[in-house]
């Protein structure tokens, strides 16, 4: 959890459900610092993307509208208990993290 | 007081210039796709266009929104949707009345089902609309959320 990407994945008939959270502050750019009245800088994940034994099999293009730590959840057909999904982010700062989970 | 005006404004520019040098280092193989221009729009149809080139969309019913009708916390609004059609290429989510409509955009490969989740913040009561690119065409569906408290706040 260092990282703060957590990963549910689970299978049934044949599909594969992944939910992931990733702990990100998601700033508009739009939200003023309360003691200073600076405006606070937009800072938000930009691309996400999630793997299944390496082939890419969902994108998430995320605007500062995501909520803070942006949860997305998708669906997808195979998958099998054991097979890793990966989950990498980059932001609009270029920091990047990822993680990875087995299909329970 | 002119040169500490002076001081802050050159410490502003250089944290400018020092954020738009992060920026060029993001690496551009990961957001060759990060749809800005739409992202960047302040109307719906512009978003619309920004991203697919046309606005002419097909309201569908096999586009299913999932949404609260009044959303608690604004900004935290669960949106699901849900497409019943095979290849489904992507999946667009739009809050009219935000000030960047814009909200998402979700890359859907064959083997991934045209199905996703996620929260977003909400400015006050809008339509949040659904829009699906399947067989190469746009699809889309609407959904009134009513915001009884303001605010963009995190």
């Amino acid at each position: 959890m260092a990282n703060g990407i957590l990963i549910r994945s689970k299978v049934s008939g044949g599909e594969t459900l992944v939910r992931t959270s990733m702990k990100h502050p998601m700033e508009t750019g739009l939200r003023k610092d309360q003691k200073t009245g600076k405006k606070i800088p937009p800072h938000f994940i930009q691309v996400a993307k999630f793997e299944h034994n390496g082939k890419v099999v969902f994108t998430a293009n995320l605007g500062p509208a995501v909520s803070k730590n942006p949860y997305v959840s998708f669906k997808f057909k195979g998958g099998n208990k054991g097979d890793t999904i990966k989950v990498s982010w980059v932001d609009n700062k270029g920091k990047s993290a990822s993680n990875e989970d087995k299909i329970r | 007081m002119k040169r500490r005006l002076f001081l802050k404004g050159t410490l502003a520019g250089g944290a400018i210039a020092v954020a738009a040098s992060a920026g060029l280092l993001i690496p551009t193989t990961v957001l060759a796709a990060w749809p800005k221009s739409a992202f960047d729009a302040k109307k719906v149809d512009d978003a619309i266009n920004a991203l697919a080139g046309t606005t002419s969309t097909t309201s569908s019913g096999k586009v299913k929104i999932n949404a609260p009708e009044i959303a608690e916390v604004s900004a935290e609004v669960r949106i699901t949707v849900d497409v019943e059609m095979d290849n489904v290429e992507s999946i667009s989510i739009i809050v009219e009345n935000n000030p960047s409509p814009f909200t998402a955009h979700f890359e859907i490969p064959a083997g991934t089902l045209g199905y996703v989740s996620t929260r977003v913040k909400m400015a006050k009561t809008s339509n949040v609309i659904a829009l699906v690119k399947s067989g190469g065409k746009l699809y889309s569906a609407q959904k009134e959320v009513k915001v009884t408290v303001g605010g963009c706040g995190g």
